[in-house]
């Protein structure tokens, strides 16, 4: 070895002695984000699903009695943007499978990239998108007489970045235990569906017969949709409150797993 | 530069504990191009990974670049670069940008992250590739930003697994010549794996043989081949009968060693000696005198294959024995 080189990674070394999580996390979040700057239609993508939802499926809300028959879409848009969440979110681990299959993660994690950075990062860009598409749901509904007040649209959207945070974990941490598609795909399905049928997106869980009723009571999400709901019409009560300690919790505790996970999936 | 000793890895499949490396000892010093050869499965990507702090060894101790893999991985990531076996770059993402987020996660700045993007593009003949997406490069332009992401940090240590499978010879040449040129350059040391008998044979300084997780040879390829008991001479003739004279001339000769006539439909006679091309114009001689006429001749350089074949009584080539 030549002094030549042995100077730029002794230099390197002193530069930055010990790997910074928080740098680290931006450049993945950077790395995730580029595809989508360079194609930001990619950006519509995930969005098809709730955007049909929203044009087919509201209107029928018309039909019922009560809150959500008078002003369907004021009822709606908010559970919507959950229903967003859990797909966006839920479905981020199928953008690291190709990666686990080629060897770009493998690539990463041979460099001394922070790990917890590694799972972050992702995390972070996934959040990114799906919160520019819960913008873009409530910018589209304003023409046709939506209306929603500020602080609690905020208020609303930050509860949503709590929920994605975790849910997105999750899918990552999934993928990358099972790391096949033909394994994942339909783990996925199968936790998002309940999670979203047993929220009240569609309806409300108040229609469903005593046993339903209870099980929407042990998902996370319904407290988060009710949360949501309360926001968007400006009320701030018990039910805000209870939507985002239940999201938070949830969260934390995945993120406590997942960073330990990330550790010693490559320590 | 590496010091493993007693390195061993097991993996359970199900109930069963598959022993995939068993207690491997390897010196690695500065500057060195080192080899490892050996068939599918013998353990050579184990033990890169191992290396390269990718997988945890069950047992034993391996110092990289100055540090233990086990105490200390993130330096030793730090110290190394590593080209594996897959492709490195995300499919999505597109090449100059990939090799400066690289960059960045070794720790360089983004003026120098940049700076050595355009660098090492241009030393890869990349350029004109930089603002295509991964998916849109040939296979010999994915190889060579693999080797470029590898290289960004300037590490004193290089790890490559498999660097030239599935190129065609052309890009492997080329490829070679890149490898050849930065260890010129830079002394970077280097550590590779292969299941190309030409490519240990041709590049590489040392070869560590490897099969069952063992190491069964270390040497450079002439040392290894010497080992081997001399070349090949062979010589076909016209019918059977002058085969068996054919060999019972060879025979006679001082140095002849395994001689045996050929039956089939190219008769002739093989026998191994020491130098080969030093007893050919005797034997051709004896040949002449007793009215033998050899139709074709060859003398063979003993192969990597043939020390392989020496040591396990496998061939390598037989890629699912």
């Amino acid at each position: 070895m030549t002094t030549e080189t042995a100077a730029p990674t002794a230099a390197a070394e002193a530069g930055v002695p010990r790997p910074s999580p928080l740098r680290d996390t931006g450049i993945v979040f950077a790395r995730q984000m580029r595809p989508l700057l360079h194609r930001p239609a990619l950006l519509l993508f995930g969005m098809l699903q709730p955007v049909l939802y929203l044009v087919l499926f509201a209107p029928l809300l018309s039909g019922l009695a009560g809150a959500e028959g008078e002003n369907p879409w004021q009822w709606f848009v908010p559970g919507l943007l959950v229903m967003l969440a859990l797909f966006t979110a839920g479905f981020a681990g199928f953008g690291l499978l190709p990666e686990l299959a080629s060897g770009a993660h493998e690539r990463l994690t041979a460099s001394p990239v922070s790990r917890v950075a590694l799972l972050l990062g992702r995390v972070l860009g996934d959040v990114a998108v799906m919160t520019a598409q819960a913008v873009l749901i409530v910018v589209l509904v304003l023409p046709f007489g939506f209306r929603v007040p500020v602080a609690g649209l905020v208020v609303g959207l930050l509860l949503l970045v709590v929920l994605g945070t975790g849910v997105s974990s999750v899918s990552y941490l999934v993928a990358l235990r099972v790391r096949r598609t033909f394994v994942f795909a339909p783990i996925v399905q199968t936790a998002v569906m309940p999670l979203m049928l047993l929220s009240g997106v569609l309806l409300p869980m108040e229609l469903a017969p005593g046993w339903l009723y209870g099980l929407s009571r042990i998902n996370p999400v319904a407290y988060v949709v009710d949360a949501e709901r309360a926001l968007f019409a400006g009320e701030w009560n018990a039910v805000v409150a209870l939507g985002w300690a239940v999201a938070v919790a949830a969260t934390l505790l995945v993120l406590l797993l997942g960073s330990r996970a990330m550790r010693r999936i490559s320590a | 530069m590496i010091r493993t000793r007693d390195l061993t890895k097991h993996f359970r499949v199900g109930k069963e504990t598959v022993e995939a490396v068993r207690g491997v000892d390897i010196d690695v010093a500065e500057g060195e191009l080192v080899a490892l050869l050996g068939p599918n499965g013998a353990g050579k990507s184990t033990t890169l990974r191992m290396l390269t702090t990718l997988l945890e060894p069950t047992s034993g101790t391996a110092v990289v670049a100055g540090r233990d893999v086990r105490a200390e991985p993130a330096r030793v990531r730090r110290r190394i670069g590593f080209v594996g076996q897959g492709h490195g770059a995300g499919e999505d993402q597109r090449a100059g940008e990939e090799l400066y987020t690289q960059g960045l996660l070794y720790g360089l700045g983004r003026a120098t992250a940049r700076a050595r993007t355009a660098e090492l593009l241009d030393v890869l003949e990349l350029s004109g590739a930089a603002d295509r997406e991964v998916t849109r490069l040939s296979g010999g332009q994915r190889r060579r930003l693999d080797i470029a992401m590898g290289l960004i940090h300037r590490p004193p240590l290089l790890f490559l697994d498999e660097p030239s499978t599935g190129l065609d010879p052309h890009s492997r040449a080329n490829l070679w010549e890149h490898i050849a040129r930065l260890r010129e350059k830079s002394g970077t040391t280097i550590v590779l794996t292969t299941h190309y008998l030409e490519e240990a044979d041709g590049a590489a300084g040392r070869v560590l043989v490897i099969d069952h997780g063992r190491v069964i040879a270390d040497g450079t390829a002439d040392e290894l081949k010497a080992g081997v008991s001399g070349d090949l001479v062979s010589f076909t003739v016209a019918d059977g009968g002058s085969a068996a004279t054919g060999a019972e001339i060879a025979g006679r000769l001082p140095a002849a060693d395994g001689v045996e006539a050929v039956s089939g439909r190219e008769p002739g006679v093989r026998l191994r000696v020491e130098r080969g091309d030093a007893v050919l114009p005797e034997l051709l001689r004896a040949l002449d005198a007793s009215g033998v006429a050899p139709t074709t001749v060859r003398v063979q350089r003993p192969t990597l294959d043939d020390v392989f074949l020496a040591l396990t009584g496998r061939s390598l080539r037989e890629e699912n024995p």
